[in-house]
């Protein structure tokens, strides 16, 4: 699979980016609330993603050890201390940029197949650590009735103001990542991402710029992870298993990586598909597998990559005829 | 102690594979101001002299002296910056990033720019100008905004070369710049790298003799890992070893 094109296609008025807004607002009157806020935490926890995946050309598969370890650390803090609730998001942050640090000190510089085996290693080491200090986590268990807190002196409690606030710092965050995309350094990412060896060439630091793209990604996911317990009242070891990471994986590939939105849409379509599987068949992982399939070998470019490339292609085809 | 008009200089340069010795006790000095070939038949190490002098390979022994500083086993990073830019044997270029970009990217390598991952990609358009001067330098002005995966082969190289030289190089390292391409591709290209090699020191890595008797002041002849002989066109042309060795089968 590659890259969607939308290098070219920026600095045009951004429809889809408007359409995605406007749906947003919408959705958690067309779905219950829970399954609404949990697609905007998964859209996020997948444009974090995608900024190494589809930006930098980096497959972690260990993201998990960012969403669900800052789910934990998010939680503990709410149970245990009386900062407000954003800033137990922040440490939540704080620990993803940390823990991003050491990990991409000891993996940064591997390629390939190795980086993605060296990122899950750790992230499992992160998995038994969760299974380890029981006392903290609740092991088996997971992290249970954690408090939603307030936000800014918001209360929580209601379904729908949790919802609309967390697509408040979702759409902040995800303009953030969509900044970070189409800025000088997002340039040298894709440039990275397109030809390693050239970049080296032409006197960049490689490792210095995957580093950084590897924190910001892993600070976009802690950030969801935090978002994910807050909003649960609890997070459990799932979240920091390797099935997590290999979820974000499918929900960006299916979305488009390399695009801005393809992730959102692919996290929506991914949990829409589980939860309407749940009540249809008993093995919706086998249908989910098999959609995943499809949706590979026919749109190799993902949902958004796939449209957004016909339209270019439509474009191009239409400026060579004027 | 650098010795006078040397600006690169491998001095016995050897690089094993396990075991097998690729380069073996090579010296090469290249001169200011002068393009200097390197030929030889194919596995005669070329491309391994080249990967050492750029950094992407360190030597088993030897070293690399750049105006008379020791630069053996230096990043490749470090070495762009000195001023020794390499292009690829394939064509390297970012492919789906437009013309432009590619030329920007080499352009703000220099810059504070690129580590900003906060401001927006505006900012890099004081570079706009400069990048397509380079554009139309090399002919590609009408393809500035397209992905530089839909350009032809040759036009890729003339993008490559456009960007190696967006760095100002002080040193260019040229591998193959003409292979897999076509006859008026070649003849092009040789005008392009005569008219940048003007004020810059070039070594070049090719096949296609007429080309090499075309452009260089000096050649280096390389035959399993070693040198040959050294000398200009005629010169070389002239040496009954080299006849033997590589144009022995080309001129028969």
């Amino acid at each position: 699979m590659r890259a969607g094109g939308d290098q070219v296609s920026s600095g045009k008025f951004d429809y889809l980016g408007l359409a995605l807004l406007v749906l947003g607002l919408a959705l958690p009157w067309l779905l219950y609330p829970v399954l609404a806020t949990n697609i905007v935490v998964w859209a996020l926890f997948a444009v974090g993603f995608n900024l190494l995946l589809g930006y930098t050309g980096l497959l972690s598969f260990g993201h998990a050890m960012f969403f669900g370890g800052a789910s934990y650390i998010t939680g503990i803090v709410m149970l245990h201390t009386h900062l407000p609730m954003p800033a137990a998001l922040l440490t939540g942050v704080a620990f993803s940029i940390g823990l991003a640090y050491l990990v991409g000190v000891l993996s940064i510089r591997t390629q390939g197949i190795y980086f993605a085996m060296i990122t899950l290693a750790i992230a499992q080491v992160i998995y038994f650590a969760v299974t380890v200090f029981i006392g903290w986590t609740g092991g088996e268990n997971g992290l249970q009735a954690v408090p939603r807190g307030t936000f800014f002196g918001l209360p929580l409690e209601n379904d729908r103001v949790m919802y609309y606030a967390w697509l408040v710092i979702a759409v902040i965050a995800v303009a953030f990542v969509k900044r970070v995309i189409h800025s000088p350094f997002g340039q040298v990412l894709k440039a990275i991402r397109e030809n390693e060896q050239r970049a080296r060439s032409l006197g960049y630091n490689v490792d210095h710029y995957k580093l950084m793209a590897f924190i910001l990604s892993a600070a976009v996911s802690g950030l969801a992870g935090g978002m994910l317990v807050v909003h649960q009242h609890f997070t459990v070891m799932d979240n920091v298993d390797w099935q997590t990471s290999g979820e974000v994986v499918m929900m960006t590939l299916l979305g488009g990586m390399g695009t801005v939105y393809g992730p959102i849409i692919g996290a929506a379509f991914y949990l829409l598909l589980s939860d309407r599987l749940a009540v249809l068949v008993n093995a919706p992982g086998v249908v989910i597998g098999l959609i995943f399939i499809l949706t590979v070998l026919l749109f190799r470019r993902g949902i958004v990559g796939e449209i957004m490339g016909r339209l270019d292609a439509r474009r191009a085809r239409g400026g060579q005829e004027a | 102690m650098a010795e006078p008009g040397v600006v690169l200089s491998a001095k016995g340069l050897c690089k094993d594979f396990r075991g097998f010795r690729a380069v073996n006790d090579v010296c090469i000095d290249v001169l200011e101001g002068t393009i200097h070939a390197l030929i030889g038949p194919n596995g005669a190490g070329k491309t391994t002299v080249f990967n050492l002098l750029s950094g992407f390979l360190a030597p088993s022994s030897g070293d690399i002296i750049y105006r008379g500083r020791r630069i053996t086993s230096m990043a490749p990073p470090a070495i762009a910056r000195l001023g020794i830019v390499r292009s690829f044997q394939i064509s390297s270029i970012f492919p789906h990033l437009s013309v432009l970009d590619n030329v920007k990217v080499a352009l703000q390598s220099k810059s504070e720019l690129p580590k900003r991952f906060w401001v927006s990609e505006r900012t890099t358009s004081r570079f706009d100008a400069r990048a397509l001067e380079l554009l139309e330098d090399v002919g590609l002005t009408s393809y500035a905004y397209g992905l530089a995966v839909h350009l032809s082969y040759g036009r890729k190289r003339a993008l490559e070369l456009a960007i190696s030289m967006a760095l100002e190089p002080s040193v260019l390292l040229l591998d193959e710049p003409m292979a897999g391409m076509g006859a008026e591709d070649v003849e092009s290209m040789t005008e392009l790298v005569r008219g940048f090699a003007k004020g810059r020191t070039v070594v070049l890595v090719e096949h296609n003799l007429s080309v090499v008797s075309a452009l260089s002041d000096r050649i280096t002849v390389l035959q399993r890992g070693s040198v040959l002989t050294e000398g200009t066109y005629e010169e070389v042309r002239s040496n009954p070893q080299v006849i033997d060795a590589y144009l022995g089968g080309q001129h028969d």
